[in-house]
């Protein structure tokens, strides 16, 4: 039996997988110890259950557990890292390279230590989301102190070149830094094979709760070493003081753990399923997927429906059927997204977009479901578009006659 | 921002859409935007040349929900008016009928231009002078300054 409303959103979030839930329970009340409580049993039991989920963790991304600093979520994890790495290395310089596509955590951290006297180099990208390495390895200077650029784009899903851009970075002597929030646990993400010295994530976009995700620091070759911006007792090897959320990371772990023991299955799955619905709501004229549709995420689709406005369009169907939209309507913000502008789209084609991110409980009915509501919608609004009737008549969108006020 | 359930009946079941014959005599065809096309809006009317009473009116529009809801609802009120009494309109009875937020005003702005220019499409079509011109304070009036983004 089809459920309603259908979640089409886990780009935003994912719910918590009930394993996750059921393995975090218990240290709410029963194992409740403080995991810096050296001294007695309930301190002892917390530390090992931080210990497992710190292993869980790291081997989800090729990491060793000391190199994993537990933190709020991914957007800790980027300010910890930026700012962390820009005060460590100021001998070294003040240059940072990034995207313009990067999620707000960096985009944000990032003018923020511009007024601090850091240089930012924020890389234009293609149609297809991703970054001219001539122009990164371009962009180095004998000041760079780090490259940041996303594993993963949360609003198009496209996959940048990581290994490449690390490449360059450690040909020049400068450290590699990856939001990984969106890829890891979806694909392969590994920290060595990759090149990353530094990635930030968090467990609610892996079917973890809300509230926590860590930082991977690099210890060897070379070892990273990030300013504490946040001072206290000296936890996560002095890099992120604070009580430690034992139920969180211990729920993290399991998420990171079921995430590595099913990707592979739970990836094809889904690229099925994406396929399906993407491959149909393309047989609608004027309709097109934003960013590369080779190096993307199995489970994601950002498509344009031109001549519907993204907002009218979820409109039609917000009451069954949750997705996002690059229209500016959905938003306290006047501008439609400027991921997708950054794509080299126009402000007509941004509004009209819709994101479809599928998740490990998304179901083919659910596919089915969401294809006629979408394609039922788009055709519905289309009738009413003038702009629609424009096209179908042939007229050119400069040649038409508007009405003098 | 949730809308009034007017806003949502009549996204759902548009009244008056559609197209008349932009080349009769007894229609009138206001088309108008906003910039970057990012709202579009068609109003049509067709007047009973006798009395100048408007007997049917059609939209198109390209935009949000809000900005649907609130040109169908403009057509059914233009419906039996003379087109002197259509030419009254004022946005703001739009903004109430629908209960629509700062953010949606300039929406009704533009319906408002789009039914006027309508009707003088109707009057030139018929060799009537144009509605009196706006000051021109008004007439270069700017959309995006009626947006308030709270």
């Amino acid at each position: 039996m089809l459920k309603l409303p259908i979640y089409l959103d886990n780009n935003a979030t994912t719910p918590c997988d009930p394993r996750v839930v059921e393995a975090m329970l218990p240290y709410f009340s029963e194992t409740f110890g403080n995991a810096a409580s050296r001294n007695h049993s309930f301190g002892w039991a917390a530390e090992a259950a931080v210990d497992l989920a710190r292993e869980q963790v790291a081997a989800l991304i090729g990491a060793d557990p000391k190199e994993i600093i537990f933190t709020s979520g991914a957007t800790e994890a980027d300010n910890l890292a930026l700012k962390g790495v820009f005060e460590m290395y100021a001998d070294k310089g003040n240059h940072i390279i990034t995207t313009e596509i990067e999620h707000k955590a960096v985009l944000d951290t990032c003018k923020h230590l511009e007024k601090q006297g850091a240089e930012i180099t924020y890389l234009k990208v293609n149609n297809e989301g991703l970054p001219d390495l001539k122009e990164l390895e371009a962009a180095i200077t004998a000041k760079t102190i780090l490259v940041s650029i996303m594993y993963a784009n949360n609003e198009i899903g496209v996959i940048s070149p990581i290994k490449e851009i690390s490449a360059i970075a450690k040909k020049h002597g400068v450290l590699m830094m990856s939001d990984i929030s969106q890829a890891a646990g979806k694909v392969p993400v590994d920290v060595n094979r990759d090149g990353i010295d530094l990635a930030a994530f968090s467990a609610h976009k892996l079917y973890g709760p809300k509230g926590v995700g860590a930082l991977y620091v690099r210890r060897k070759s070379p070892r990273v070493k990030v300013t504490a911006q946040m001072d206290g007792g000296g936890h996560e090897r002095g890099m992120r003081s604070g009580t430690l959320n034992v139920p969180g990371i211990v729920a993290f772990g399991k998420a990171c753990e079921l995430c590595q023991q099913e990707m592979e299955t739970e990836g094809k799955r889904l690229a099925i399923l994406r396929d399906k619905l993407e491959n149909a709501l393309l047989q609608l004229e004027q309709t097109f997927v934003n960013g590369s549709k080779t190096n993307r995420l199995p489970h994601a689709s950002n498509i344009s429906f031109r001549y519907v406005e993204g907002e009218a369009l979820m409109m039609g169907f917000n009451k069954n059927l949750a997705l996002s939209s690059g229209s500016a309507c959905t938003s306290a913000s006047p501008e439609p997204s400027y991921v997708l502008k950054g794509l080299g789209l126009g402000d007509d084609l941004a509004h009209s977009s819709i994101r479809f991110g599928l998740g490990r409980f998304t179901t083919e009915e659910e596919i089915d479901y969401a294809i006629q509501a979408v394609t039922e919608t788009v055709n519905k609004l289309r009738e009413i578009s003038p702009l629609w009737e424009m096209f179908k008549e042939g007229a050119d969108m400069n040649t038409i006659e508007w009405s003098r006020l | 921002m949730a809308y009034a359930e007017r806003v949502l009946d009549y996204y759902d079941n548009p009244r008056n859409v559609g197209t008349l014959d932009k080349s009769s005599t007894r229609v009138g065809t206001g088309l108008v935007h906003v910039p970057e096309y990012l709202e579009v809006v068609r109003i049509q009317i067709e007047v009973s040349p006798a009395r100048h009473v408007i007997m049917d009116a059609r939209f198109k529009t390209f935009g949000c929900g809000a900005a649907i809801a609130a040109t169908s609802i403009t057509t059914e009120w233009l419906k039996g008016k003379t087109i002197d009494e259509a030419a009254q309109l004022d946005h703001m009875e739009i903004v109430e009928a629908l209960n629509l937020p700062p953010a949606k005003i300039h929406i009704t702005i533009l319906i408002e231009d789009a039914v006027k220019a309508a009707i003088n499409d109707y009057r030139h079509k018929n060799g009537m002078e144009p509605l009196k011109a706006e000051t021109e304070e008004e007439s270069e009036r700017d959309y995006e300054l009626e947006e308030e983004h709270n």
